[in-house]
């Protein structure tokens, strides 16, 4: 098989991811083995050779994460797979690339946690991890897919986002997403927006600041880059101490991802203008909220969802235009409330929030659960 | 070699951080005359990998070149992705024996393993130099610091030796009063292929040396000249005669294909099977 090339398939979410990065221009991978995200590793590694790319096993997740931070800097789009425990020790090399300003992707397939916990079975429980898993101030980008058709497009999004913004995103995916199998239509690639960084222009020497997102060179052009991931000047050089140089840089770092949180912002919605009961969900979990709202509105109740893509930054606009008519907003999670405080923060009061957990065995909140809810809200 | 040696040309005009008497200013000083020596008029052609410590800064930020600074031990796992994808550049690397062979231990066995086409410079100080002296995977049994005040309970690593039983094509151990061998040996590591592991055995008198019993850097270099013993001779004298010693020379040179070699011919490999498909 080569490139792949506008078609239908049936892939696993998995080889969705995995057929989309190289689409996005990606050539290096490094992982570690771990359900349910093996499968990405192995599919690349058949496949990246083919077009000259390099799909390496490395010793642990510590190591692949750094690989990857290798390559990115060596000018390739790189990216890493793995699910909550390999999550974990990634959590430093995300930092160091926040800090460094590094584009690229992490895919963490969700299972059930904390710990070993249910290896084979699906959970939401990496959210907040997503969000704040790393020591110190920093912003994350992290994007919901909840189809194998998304796994395509949102990883794609993924390092798009990673380049324009230099920043690692996560595809924060799911163990249900990740291996179950659906039709995935692959556009025509010129019809497919692919962004990569900003290279210097002659005489740039800023590569770590001036500007909001400074352009990137990479190692072996002759630019002499340092890139450290101690506090530094716009240049490289390290201040590790002096309190100025610290607060401009972290501040740029954070700011130039929250400034941008609408832009960064995506989900779907229905009827959220003019709803009694709404819903606020995101991944595999949301796949049951279509035919909970059809039952709930031939029972004539009005309900709206807004269904999230982009995680963090969390889009708290959609939230609050959601609040200004739902009385109830439910919200349905395979965790014990991770995004339930964000949705009642942004709510800020206007609607009551509900949540819907479930957690263990992989088992999903079904649709027929997720109406039961919609009803027993309603009639409060 | 026609130009006189002048560090200055290779280094940014930045204050070092090392303490007076450091051997990080022996290992930057011979490094970069084994470069000059070898004809490099700049480091344009290297990259420079380090992790976290003292002789993490010996390239980063002072070397006029390319240079990534990582985390803690994460050296190797860097400049694996960047030899991989840049294999036409130089790369080297950098860092102690708490970076390289504590929290990194893993990566060092599992880069020699694969014959990463990489030269590693460990200056072993002994000790956890920049935290302010922590007993290290390499400290001498018995000796005194501040996490182990009534001295090391624990035998230290031989990092030359995991080195060669890893798969390293190269494997050298000097201390810096050698510095002609280690200029020497640098300059040879530097033309050779695969995974190049140099370990320095070096004095840090502000963090070990004077809660070990050494009262300046010149007592730790006589330590060093006292007990260092070559290799020839270390392999006639039995374990208790070789305790505390320390062993210089080359260990091994040997020709093996690299991780740049093996990984580029599965490219071809695979190209080559899309092609008759």
């Amino acid at each position: 098989m080569k490139k792949s090339t506008s078609n239908t398939y049936f892939w696993s979410g998995n080889e969705a991811c995995a057929e989309a990065a190289i689409t996005a221009g990606c050539r290096f991978f490094a992982g570690y083995p771990i359900t349910p995200s093996s499968e990405i590793a192995e599919h690349l590694a058949k496949r990246l050779p083919q077009i000259g790319g390099i799909a390496i096993q490395m010793e642990d997740e510590l190591a692949s994460i750094g690989a990857i931070v290798g390559a990115s800097w060596a000018g390739v789009k790189a990216f890493t797979a793995t699910s909550g425990p390999g999550f974990s020790l990634m959590q430093e090399g995300i930092g160091y690339a926040f800090m460094t300003e590094t584009p690229i992707v992490i895919v963490d397939a969700q299972r059930a946690g904390p710990s070993t916990g249910q290896a084979t079975k699906c959970g939401q429980g990496d959210v907040m991890q997503a969000r704040w898993g790393t020591h110190g101030d920093y912003s994350a980008i992290a994007l919901s897919p909840n189809s194998v058709q998304e796994m395509f497009t949102l990883t794609i999004k993924a390092f798009n986002l990673a380049e324009k913004y230099r920043t690692p995103v996560v595809l924060l995916a799911d163990e249900i997403v990740a291996h179950m199998r659906e039709q995935v239509r692959v556009p025509l690639p010129e019809s497919i927006e692919i962004i990569d960084r900003r290279k210097p222009e002659a005489g740039d020497k800023a590569f770590f600041g001036l500007e909001e997102v400074p352009p990137m060179p990479a190692v072996g052009e002759g630019c002499n880059i340092v890139v450290t991931g101690s506090t530094h000047d716009e240049y490289g050089i390290r201040v590790t101490a002096d309190p100025v140089p610290h607060r401009r840089l972290v501040e740029r770092l954070n700011s130039k991802i929250q400034n941008h949180a609408d832009e960064l912002a995506d989900s779907e919605t229905y009827g959220i203008d003019e709803c009694e009961v709404g819903i606020v969900s995101y991944g595999c979990t949301s796949r049951s909220i279509y035919e909970a709202v059809e039952k709930a509105e031939k029972k004539g109740i009005k309900t709206g969802f807004a269904r999230l893509r982009t995680l963090w930054p969390f889009p708290d606009k959609i939230i609050r235009k959601l609040a200004e008519t739902a009385k109830v907003i439910i919200v349905p999670e395979m965790n014990l409330k991770q995004i339930f405080y964000e949705v009642e923060r942004a709510a800020c009061g206007d609607s009551r929030i509900v949540p819907l957990n479930k957690i263990g065995g992989g088992e999903m909140i079904t649709p027929e659960e997720l109406f039961s809810k919609i009803m027993e809200t309603s009639r409060k | 070699m026609s130009e006189a040696f002048s560090a200055q040309k290779y280094l940014r005009d930045i204050k070092p951080p090392f303490c007076a008497g450091c051997g990080a200013y022996t290992v930057t000083n011979v490094f970069l005359r084994a470069v000059h020596e070898l004809g490099y008029e700049d480091l344009k052609k290297f990259v420079f990998c380090s992790g976290i410590g003292c002789s993490a800064w010996i390239p980063s930020p002072h070397f006029i070149a390319d240079s990534v600074h990582t985390l803690h031990g994460r050296s190797l796992p860097v400049a694996t992705g960047i030899k991989l994808m840049r294999p036409e550049a130089n790369v080297v690397v950098f860092g102690g024996d708490g970076d390289i062979v504590g929290i990194g231990m893993s990566h060092f066995i599992h880069a020699a393993r694969r014959n990463l086409d990489a030269l590693v410079i460990m200056v072993n100080n002994m000790v956890y130099g920049m935290t302010g002296g922590q007993v290290a995977p390499t400290t001498p049994l018995r000796s005194k610091t501040t996490t182990t005040p009534y001295g090391s309970f624990e035998h230290p690593l031989d990092a030359a030796r995991l080195a060669v039983t890893a798969g390293a094509s190269y494997v050298a151990r000097w201390t810096t009063i050698n510095t002609n061998e280690l200029k020497e040996t640098i300059k040879k590591a530097l033309k050779l292929k695969g995974f190049r592991f140099i370990e320095v055995v070096s004095q840090c008198p502000t963090a070990f040396g004077r809660r070990a019993g050494f009262k300046d850097a010149g007592e730790m270099l006589k330590w060093f000249k006292q007990n260092q013993v070559p290799l020839i001779e270390a392999e006639k004298m039995s374990e208790e005669q070789l305790m505390g010693k320390i062993i210089v020379g080359e260990f091994v040179t040997r020709e093996r294909a690299t991780l740049v070699e093996t990984a580029y011919a599965i490219i071809e490999e695979a190209q080559a099977k899309v092609e008759k498909d």
